[in-house]
C-alpha cells in the first residue's frame, strides 16, 4: 500500500486541481468579458454591462443564423439517432460476421480530420449535381453525430434484459405492445440523451458546416465571419457566452439521462467511461 | 419480429427452431445495421474514394482532365511550400499528443486510483468543456493570447512587462498551446478506461514483492495502461494534423498548418486535385506516423517489463 500513499500525495491532487483550471479558465474568460463595458477584452474590467446581450436580437443576420441553426441541429440529431438506434441495437444484440468491421467505419469519423471530411463530402455533393444548403450540411453533421449517438445508445442498450421483453409477450402483450411498455421506457433516457447529445455537436460544429452550407449560416459561421470584425467581438463573446451555457445544459441533461439509462440497464460506461 | 422470438433460446425451444434462429440472426442483425452502414459508405468511403481519384487528376480551369497523373503528388512532395507546410503540421500535432498524453496521464491515474466514488463526477467535470463550441474554445485562446488581450493586459497590470509583447500570439507555439487545451479531455478518457482495467491485486503484489512504489507503477500499472496510451496518442494525432481552425485564428503566418493550403485548394486556388492529393498525403503520412506511435509505445511496454 505504500505505493498509493506515494502516489495519492497532496501533488497529484494539487495537479488535478491545477488541470481542471487549465481546462476552465480559458472558456471563463468568454462570459467574464461580454459583460465588461470595454469593447476590447483586455484587463483591468472597466464596469458592468448588459448592452453587449441587448444588441443581439436586433441583429436580423445573427437571428437567422441562430433559426438555421436550429433547423440544422433539429434535423440532424434525429436523423443521427434514428441511425444510431438501428445500429446500435444490431451491434449490442445480434453476432454476425463483419460486425466489428462495419461499428469501425460508422465510427471512424471522430478520428479522422475534419477537413478532410468535409472536403470529401464537398467533392461528392458537387459531383451529385447536389447545390450547397442546409441540406448538405445536416447530411454532414448526421455522418458526425452517428459515432456519438452510438456510444451513447450502445451504453443504455448494453445488458439490457431481454428476459423482460420475453416475460412481457408471454403474458400476452402485443408486439407493438411489449414495445411501447417495456423496450421504449428503458431505452428512451438514453435516446433523449442520444439526441440532446447530437444537438449540441450540430449546434457549435463548424468546419463541415463551413464547407458544406451554401450561402446560409449556422451559428458558427456567423460568428466565424464576425471575428474579422474588431468591433464586432463584444457581440461575438455575449454570444459565444450564450451558446456555451447552451452547451453546457444540454451536455448535464444528456449525461443525467444517460446515467439513468445505464442504471436501469445495470450497465456503467458510455462517453465518460 | 418481437423480441421475444429473436431472444436467446430458452429451453423449451426445439432444436430446429434453435437452428432456423442462429442462420437468421446473422441477417437479421445485418438487415438491421444496413441503413447507417450505407449512410457511412455513402458519405465516408465513397467520398474518400472520390478524393483519391481526384488526386491523380487535373483541373483545367472549369473542367477536370482524367488523365492518370502523379503530378499532383510531386508538387505536394517537393514544392518547399507544402513540404514545410506538411512537416509543420506533422511537428505540431506530434508534439500536442506528446503533451496531451503527458499531462492526462496523471489526471486519468489520480481519477482512477483516488477518484473514489467521485469518479464519474471528476470525468464529467473535465470533459464538460469540451462539448462546448471548439471555435469559441480557440476563440478564448485568442482572447487571451492577443496583443490587447488577457495575458498581455494582465501581465502589464502586475508590472511584470511594460509593453505587450507580440510572441504569444500568431506562431506555432499558440497553436501548440490551443491544441493541446483543445484535446486534453479526449486524452484523459481512453487512459482512464485502460487503468480502471488493471488488476489492483497486481500493484499490490509488486509492492508486496518490495518493488517500491514508483518501481512497480513503471513496472506494472504503466506498462498495462499502454493500450489506453497509444488510442488517446492516436485519438489526438490524427485529427489535429488536419486542423483548420486553430491555425487559422491563433497561427498566423508563422501557424499556418496543411489543412489551411487543402482548403485553399479547394476554395480561392480552385485546384481540386491538388487539394485532393494534399489530403491522401496527409492521411497516408499520418498513418505512417500512427502505426510508428504505436509500434514505439509497445516496444517500450516490453522494456518496461
Amino acid at each position: 500500500m505504500r505505493a498509493r500513499r506515494f502516489l495519492s500525495g497532496g501533488w497529484l491532487s494539487v495537479y488535478a486541481f491545477l488541470y481542471v483550471v487549465f481546462l476552465y479558465l480559458p472558456v471563463i474568460f468568454l462570459p467574464i468579458f461580454s459583460i465588461n463595458t470595454a469593447p476590447t477584452p483586455k484587463f483591468p474590467l472597466t464596469g458592468f454591462t448588459l448592452q453587449w446581450y441587448a444588441d443581439l436580437p436586433h441583429t436580423p443576420a445573427l437571428l437567422d443564423a441562430a433559426w438555421n441553426s436550429l433547423k440544422v441541429g433539429v434535423s440532424a440529431s434525429v436523423l443521427a439517432t434514428v441511425l444510431g438506434i438501428l445500429a446500435a441495437r444490431s451491434i449490442t444484440r445480434y453476432r454476425y460476421p463483419g460486425r466489428r468491421t462495419i461499428n469501425g467505419l460508422i465510427m471512424a469519423p471522430l478520428v479522422l480530420p475534419e477537413v478532410i471530411v468535409a472536403i470529401s463530402m464537398l467533392l461528392v455533393m458537387l459531383q451529385l449535381g447536389l447545390s450547397l444548403s442546409l441540406f448538405t450540411v445536416v447530411l454532414g453533421h448526421v455522418l458526425v453525430c452517428i459515432p456519438y449517438s452510438m456510444t451513447v445508445l450502445t451504453s443504455g442498450f448494453e445488458g439490457f434484459d431481454r428476459s423482460l421483453e420475453e416475460a412481457s409477450a408471454d403474458l400476452g402483450e402485443s408486439a407493438f405492445g411489449t414495445f411501447r411498455r417495456v423496450t421504449l421506457p428503458m431505452v428512451a433516457p438514453a435516446i433523449i440523451s442520444s439526441l440532446l447529445v447530437c444537438f449540441t455537436i450540430s449546434l457549435d460544429e463548424f468546419i463541415i458546416a463551413f464547407f458544406l452550407t451554401g450561402t446560409e449560416a449556422t451559428l458558427p459561421i456567423y460568428i466565424w465571419g464576425q471575428l474579422r470584425f474588431a468591433s464586432k467581438l463584444p457581440g461575438v463573446l455575449a454570444l459565444g457566452t450564450l451558446l456555451l451555457v447552451a452547451s453546457f445544459l444540454l451536455m448535464t441533461i444528456a449525461e443525467i439521462l444517460r446515467r439513468r439509462a445505464a442504471r436501469r440497464t445495470q450497465n456503467e460506461g458510455g462517453l465518460y467511461a | 419480429m418481437t423480441a421475444a422470438v429473436e431472444g436467446s433460446p430458452p429451453l423449451r425451444m426445439t432444436r430446429a427452431r434453435r437452428n432456423a434462429l442462429l442462420q437468421s440472426e446473422p441477417v437479421q442483425g445485418f438487415a438491421l445495421i444496413s441503413p447507417t452502414f450505407l449512410y457511412a459508405l455513402i458519405l465516408l468511403v465513397l467520398p474518400i474514394l472520390v478524393v483519391i481519384a481526384h488526386s491523380f487528376w487535373t483541373q483545367h480551369y472549369l473542367t477536370i482532365d482524367r488523365t492518370f497523373t502523379l503530378e499532383n503528388y510531386r508538387v505536394a512532395l517537393t514544392e518547399p511550400i507544402y513540404r514545410d507546410l506538411l512537416w509543420r503540421s506533422l511537428y505540431i500535432s506530434l508534439t500536442v499528443s506528446l503533451l496531451t498524453v503527458i499531462l492526462a496521464y496523471p489526471i486519468a491515474y489520480f481519477i482512477s486510483f483516488h477518484g473514489g466514488r467521485h469518479k464519474s463526477l471528476w470525468l464529467f467535470l473535465i470533459t464538460i468543456p469540451f462539448w462546448t463550441s471548439y471555435l469559441l474554445r480557440v476563440m478564448s485562446w485568442k482572447v487571451i493570447l492577443g496583443y490587447n488581450g488577457v495575458l498581455n493586459s494582465g501581465l502589464m497590470g502586475l508590472g511584470i512587462i511594460d509593453e505587450p509583447s507580440t510572441a504569444l500570439l500568431y506562431n506555432s507555439s499558440a497553436v501548440i498551446i490551443t491544441l493541446t487545451h483543445a484535446w486534453a479531455a479526449f486524452a484523459i478518457l481512453p487512459i482512464f478506461v485502460s487503468l480502471e482495467k488493471v488488476d489492483r491485486t497486481l500493484v499490490e503484489a509488486a509492492t508486496d514483492l518490495g518493488d517500491g512504489p514508483l518501481r512497480s507503477f513503471l513496472r506494472v500499472t504503466l506498462p498495462l495502461s499502454a493500450p489506453g496510451v497509444i488510442s488517446a496518442a492516436l485519438i489526438v494525432m490524427i485529427p489535429t494534423v488536419g486542423d483548420y481552425v486553430t491555425p487559422k485564428l491563433v497561427g498566423g503566418k508563422d501557424g499556418v498548418m496543411i489543412a489551411n493550403a487543402i482548403q485553399a485548394q479547394f476554395g480561392k486556388a480552385a485546384n481540386w486535385p491538388l487539394g485532393a492529393a494534399l489530403s491522401v498525403t496527409t492521411m497516408l503520412i499520418v498513418t505512417l506516423m500512427a502505426g510508428a506511435t504505436v509500434l514505439i509505445i509497445r516496444a517500450l511496454q516490453r522494456l518496461a517489463r
